[in-house]
């Protein structure tokens, strides 16, 4: 488990600034979500968590994000060591065409563990936590195609815990899921805050008020208002955030 | 088009009904004061007649609000103000009642003159205090409901005077104790609609601020020094059955 700390974060692709003076701290274990109207930066941001931003051509980043004290964009950071420690989930599932059981040991496997042994207790515990064990306990080797969207993207949470990250960022996990399978990845996202720093971002604000412990309000960029989810959504200071949240931007 | 129009219609309907159900409440306590003083039957059996009234608009506001809750999902602001309408409902309903209480009294009652005027002053007192309240809750006005809460202890101090007058009269005025007692009660009902006054007051500094406010920030508690102040209270009016130096 690790703290996030966000330094004066300022992002840029090509000339247009996407993300301007973000400063927060999101502590360790427990949920924090980020919302916003789209176009507000909330992407932008997670995926500076991770370095996904810098996949991007022409995509310019000043200032700080800190894991456990640590700078990611430091000079001497190892980017795929990054991306081990801080798993990310998107929005569709999007799993791997090969088997369930490879979909999870694939990551091990490409960080070095070949014991086949070892290799299915990592498939399990992950299939375990991820809450999908018992429905494809007997059936690995199938094609994870063969899956539903909902257990498709608990598969992807697996495959995100099977190397042990210590952050696991979510981009809308949900918005591709119906009603039932959200509730089971939000019920799955409540056992994992014990153990995992999560971030997630979310248009559905009852899905953020519902299991986020903190909730960060974006908007053109800047961070608004960053508090206690029950504080943001009863009593929240700023007037934009009541107006977002209320349904009255626009 | 303002974003999620019909949410805001629904929301400016609520506090349409809201402000309607505290003119009928106004009415029935000001109808029940004047029926009970002048001892009218006809205005007596139209108070009563208005219990089912308010109820039925207790019951319309509380199936909105769950409406609203439901469809709407309000957070913040909006659900202060919806949350804070169910409770309100239940206070103008019990300041409709205590009218309609206040009324019935005057069935075939005579009543001592010389208690008559202060009766009609609390009256009155209680009467505006209800009037400002209902008008704060819908106007969303806090600095009006947060004076509402000072005047409070008028009415509580009118409450005790008449208290300690009437056990006085009773002792002289042997013959008179049934309608000293009537007596007693619509000071004791015009003092328990001050109190939910004040609790709309409440609500409507909670409904703006998001504070709630602290019980004993509120107003110092009616001082009764009699021997009978340690004594469980009877039910006067089939609600309450607290000592008369609680609330």
């Amino acid at each position: 488990m690790s703290s996030i700390v966000v330094n004066d974060l300022n992002i840029w692709f090509d000339d247009k600034q996407a993300l301007r003076d973000i400063s927060m701290t999101i502590p360790e274990k427990g949920i924090t979500a980020i919302i916003g109207p789209s176009g507000c930066g909330k992407s932008t941001f997670i995926r500076s968590i991770n370095r996904m931003n810098d996949l991007i051509p022409n995509c310019w980043i000043k200032g700080k994000v800190m894991v456990d004290g640590k700078d990611l964009y430091g000079p001497d950071v190892d980017v795929t060591e990054v991306r081990k420690r801080i798993g990310m989930v998107f929005q569709r599932p999007n799993p791997f065409p090969k088997s369930i059981y490879e979909n999870i040991a694939y990551a091990p496997r490409i960080h070095g563990i070949k014991d086949r042994k070892q290799l299915n207790e990592i498939v399990e515990r992950s299939l375990r936590r991820a809450a999908l064990w018992d429905e494809v306990k007997d059936r690995l080797d199938r094609s994870a195609y063969e899956l539903s969207g909902g257990q498709q993207q608990r598969l992807c949470i697996a495959r995100a815990l099977a190397i042990e990250p210590d952050i696991i960022l979510f981009d809308e996990p949900c918005s591709a899921l119906d009603p039932i399978a959200t509730a089971r990845i939000e019920d799955l996202l409540s056992d994992l805050k014990n153990e995992y720093t999560v971030v997630i971002v979310t248009h559905n604000m009852q899905q953020a008020a519902r299991v986020a412990d903190r909730t960060a309000f974006f908007y053109m960029g800047e961070l608004v208002e960053f508090d206690d989810t029950s504080k943001l959504f009863e009593r929240p200071d700023n007037e934009l955030t009541e107006k977002y949240i209320t349904g009255r931007m626009g | 088009m303002a974003p999620r129009s019909a949410y805001q219609g629904e929301l400016t309907k609520l506090n349409k009904e809201v402000a309607m159900m505290g003119s009928l409440a106004q009415d029935m306590v000001s109808k029940g004061i004047k029926a009970f003083l002048n001892g009218d039957e006809v205005l007596i059996d139209e108070v009563v007649a208005l219990d089912s009234e308010i109820y039925c608009q207790e019951q319309v506001i509380e199936r909105h609000c769950f409406e609203i809750i439901a469809l709407h999902q309000p957070v913040a602001s909006d659900l202060r103000t919806v949350s804070s309408c169910l409770k309100v409902v239940t206070d103008l309903n019990r300041i409709g009642r205590y009218g309609c209480n206040i009324a019935q009294l005057g069935r075939g009652s005579g009543h001592p003159m010389d208690r008559h005027d202060s009766l009609s002053m609390m009256g009155e007192k209680a009467l505006s205090m209800v009037r400002d309240a209902v008008d704060s809750f819908v106007k969303m006005d806090k600095v009006k409901a947060m004076a509402l809460l000072d005047m409070d202890v008028e009415i509580d101090d009118m409450w005790e005077s008449m208290f300690q007058l009437s056990l006085g009269c009773m002792i002289e005025q042997p013959q008179d104790i049934s309608a000293l007692a009537n007596g007693i009660l619509m000071a004791r009902y015009l003092e328990r609609i001050a109190d939910h006054a004040c609790n709309i007051a409440e609500r409507t500094a909670f409904m703006v601020s998001g504070v709630r406010l602290h019980r004993s920030a509120r107003k110092k508690m009616p001082r009764l020094n009699i021997e009978t102040s340690t004594q469980r209270e009877t039910s006067a009016d089939g609600y309450y059955n607290a000592r008369l130096d609680e609330k």
